[in-house]
């Protein structure tokens, strides 16, 4: 699903190169989770955004499905992202002025999806995430947890291959925390790709495969259980 | 799942109003400019039309068969006669006037002086414009009397003390006292009142209210000169003009000792120069009301640039969810493009407000907004939204998605 060869990302920062990412491989097989960990600065959410195609490697290859994705143009890659991945982000980016299920709709909405459809849709998926009685809501009426799950009903709308979790828990409570990250769990038992970036060592150990950064470099990779 | 490339408009439009209705007032101050800026064009481009048509008008109405005599000719010539030959241009005389009367297409003939001069009546006087001329003028110019007689027929070398006055000089110095028959005082002469003209409003820039009309003769002998003013000369048929015009030439020429010292103008090219004057007037006040069309576009720029700085986070999201740059341009192009259609048509509607308005207070004054000035504004409008909102639209197509997203 996901190959990774000698991937490198430098940043310039005044007159040095910082590399974000140092010549990283890395092979990911459909319906994985995988969790990266390290400290900050350790290049996690740079992996991620290229691993989502917002951001570009400076040199190495990245193929998704077999397909060398780093040379697409920016409309392909848009492409991409709107059909075959999902993001869940720290702050959960909902759209303040939009009810949760509009938000959820959002993606679809960009796609040109007809709205009969993606109305089904997002009923769908919002009752997936328990929240079928706040579609109407908006964002500042739901409490954070129930934002990161019309985040998470948003992300996976589009019934993409690849979820992409930034820290979902970081701005949550324990029990929230853990019931966002039992929910990114269900979708991977339904055969999503989960790659999930935090801090939290605990949720991080959730994962079958574990993946520590260190300084732009894979330092552990650990297979906890067998391999889907 | 069927997935079609482009958003849908409708999508689109509903976005659109879904974060302007977040910024109420903000949304309301720019439309508010854009319909000042198309109102105002519209107003004032109405009004230099309606001058225009009021100027072009008057001059039909007195119809367009008319031929003008002016002494002295103008054209540059190499030298000035008055110079070497010690000559002045001859009097342009009454009797010029009666000899192209025999031209068989010319209806009417009316020699004009015109002078100012105070009239008085039992101790109550007042400065007025005189013309003094024939009972031709009266029937060129549509002027008819509510009291009393015309000005005799005859001949108009005869200085006849006579005068008709206008309606409101008889309101001012007679004071609702019959004035018929009454002898007053104009300039240093007396002269009998035999009517009233009827008051028919303004007419090319004299007012019928506050003339005195004489016959030619007396009013030459009033401003001591043996000269006319100018020959007003009415032909039966349009078609006829020029062959009028030449007449007139060879008969002053004739009778000025081979000299053309007249300068023949014709109805229509008045009109044209008039025409052409008050239309580029109309163009030009609405140029400047066009400028504030241009400045309600920046407005609009600024707005637009704030409100791409305000939702980077969004737009970092929209490309996140997979929006390309043209997506994004297409959202922020349809915000300001769609503020400045709401605009334009309130601008249009508040135009025609004003012009009605405008219909009410000055009802003579055939004011409308020439076509081009409405399709003009309108294009403006709607172009200057979708201009300004470009470069908005371009900063927030090259938003980074990772910074957009990153940053809390």
């Amino acid at each position: 699903m996901i190959r990774l060869e000698g991937l490198t990302r430098i940043f310039r920062v005044g007159d040095q190169d910082v590399h974000a990412l140092d010549g990283i491989d890395l092979h990911v097989l459909p319906g994985e989770y995988v969790s990266v960990m390290g400290p900050s600065g350790s290049g996690k959410s740079t992996l991620l955004h290229i691993l989502g195609l917002l951001d570009q490697p400076t040199s190495g290859r990245y193929l998704f499905d077999g397909k060398d994705v780093t040379g697409l143009s920016e409309q392909e890659q848009a492409r991409v992202r709107s059909e075959k991945i999902g993001f869940v982000f720290q702050f959960f980016h909902l759209v303040p002025r939009l009810t949760a299920i509009q938000n959820v709709e959002l993606p679809l909405v960009l796609a040109g999806v007809l709205p009969a459809i993606r109305k089904r849709r997002a009923a769908q998926v919002l009752k997936a995430v328990g929240l079928e009685e706040r579609g109407t809501h908006r964002p500042e009426q739901l409490s954070g947890g129930q934002r990161q799950r019309v985040a998470i009903a948003r992300a996976v709308v589009t019934q993409p291959a690849l979820l992409l979790a930034d820290e979902p828990t970081g701005n949550l409570d324990r029990n929230s925390g853990m019931e966002v990250v039992n929910l990114l769990e269900r979708q991977n038992s339904q055969g999503i790709t989960l790659i999930l970036v935090t801090h939290d060592h605990e949720i991080g150990r959730r994962a079958l495969r574990q993946i520590k950064l260190m300084d732009g470099k894979i330092v552990q990779d650990l297979c906890a259980g067998p391999r889907p | 799942m069927c997935r079609a490339k482009a958003m849908r408009w409708a999508d689109v439009l509903a976005y659109t109003i879904s974060g302007l209705s977040r910024h109420k007032g903000r949304s309301f101050l720019m439309v508010l400019a854009m319909a000042i800026g198309i109102s105002a064009v519209i107003v004032l481009t109405a009004v230099g039309e309606g001058a225009r048509r009021f100027v072009v008008g008057e001059f039909v109405s007195l119809g367009t068969n008319m031929v003008f005599v002016v002494p002295g000719r103008s054209e540059t010539a190499g030298f000035t006669p008055a110079i070497f030959g010690g000559e002045m241009p001859r009097d342009l005389t009454i009797r010029d006037a009666m000899a192209l009367g025999r031209h068989p297409a010319v209806l009417r003939v009316a020699p004009v002086n015109v002078g100012e001069a105070s009239i008085s009546w039992q101790g109550r006087s007042r400065e007025v414009s005189i013309i003094g001329t024939t009972r031709e003028l009266l029937a060129i110019r549509h002027w008819r009397l509510s009291k009393g007689n015309l000005l005799q027929e005859g001949d108009p070398e005869q200085a006849t003390p006579v005068c008709i006055i206008g309606a409101k000089i008889r309101r001012e110095i007679f004071r609702g006292a019959s004035c018929l028959g009454k002898v007053v005082r104009i300039g240093d002469r007396r002269a009998r009142v035999i009517g009233v003209l009827a008051p028919e409003g303004r007419s090319i820039g004299i007012d019928v209210e506050e003339l005195v009309l004489v016959p030619v003769a007396f009013a030459q002998q009033l401003f001591n000169t043996g000269s006319l003013f100018r020959i007003v000369v009415e032909v039966r048929d349009p078609g006829a003009i020029s062959r009028v015009k030449t007449f007139i030439e060879d008969t002053i020429r004739g009778r000025h000792q081979g000299e053309l010292d007249v300068t023949v103008v014709t109805q229509d090219a008045v009109i044209a120069t008039f025409d052409k004057i008050m239309k580029a007037l109309t163009l030009g006040v609405g140029g400047v009301a066009g400028i504030s069309l241009g400045v309600a576009g920046i407005l609009i720029m600024n707005v637009m640039l704030l409100a791409v700085s305000q939702r980077t986070h969004e737009i970092g999201l929209l490309k996140a969810l997979g929006a390309d740059r043209i997506k994004i341009i297409t959202l922020v192009l349809a915000e300001s493009g769609f503020l400045a259609l709401v605009g334009t048509l309130t601008g249009l509607v508040t135009g025609w407000i004003g012009l009605w308005m405008i219909w009410k207070i000055f009802p003579a004054l055939p004011a409308a907004a020439p076509w081009w000035a409405v399709a003009g504004s309108l294009f403006t409008g709607v172009a200057t939204g979708l201009l300004f909102g470009w470069l908005p639209a371009r900063r927030a197509a090259r938003l980074d998605p990772v910074l957009a997203l990153t940053r809390r």
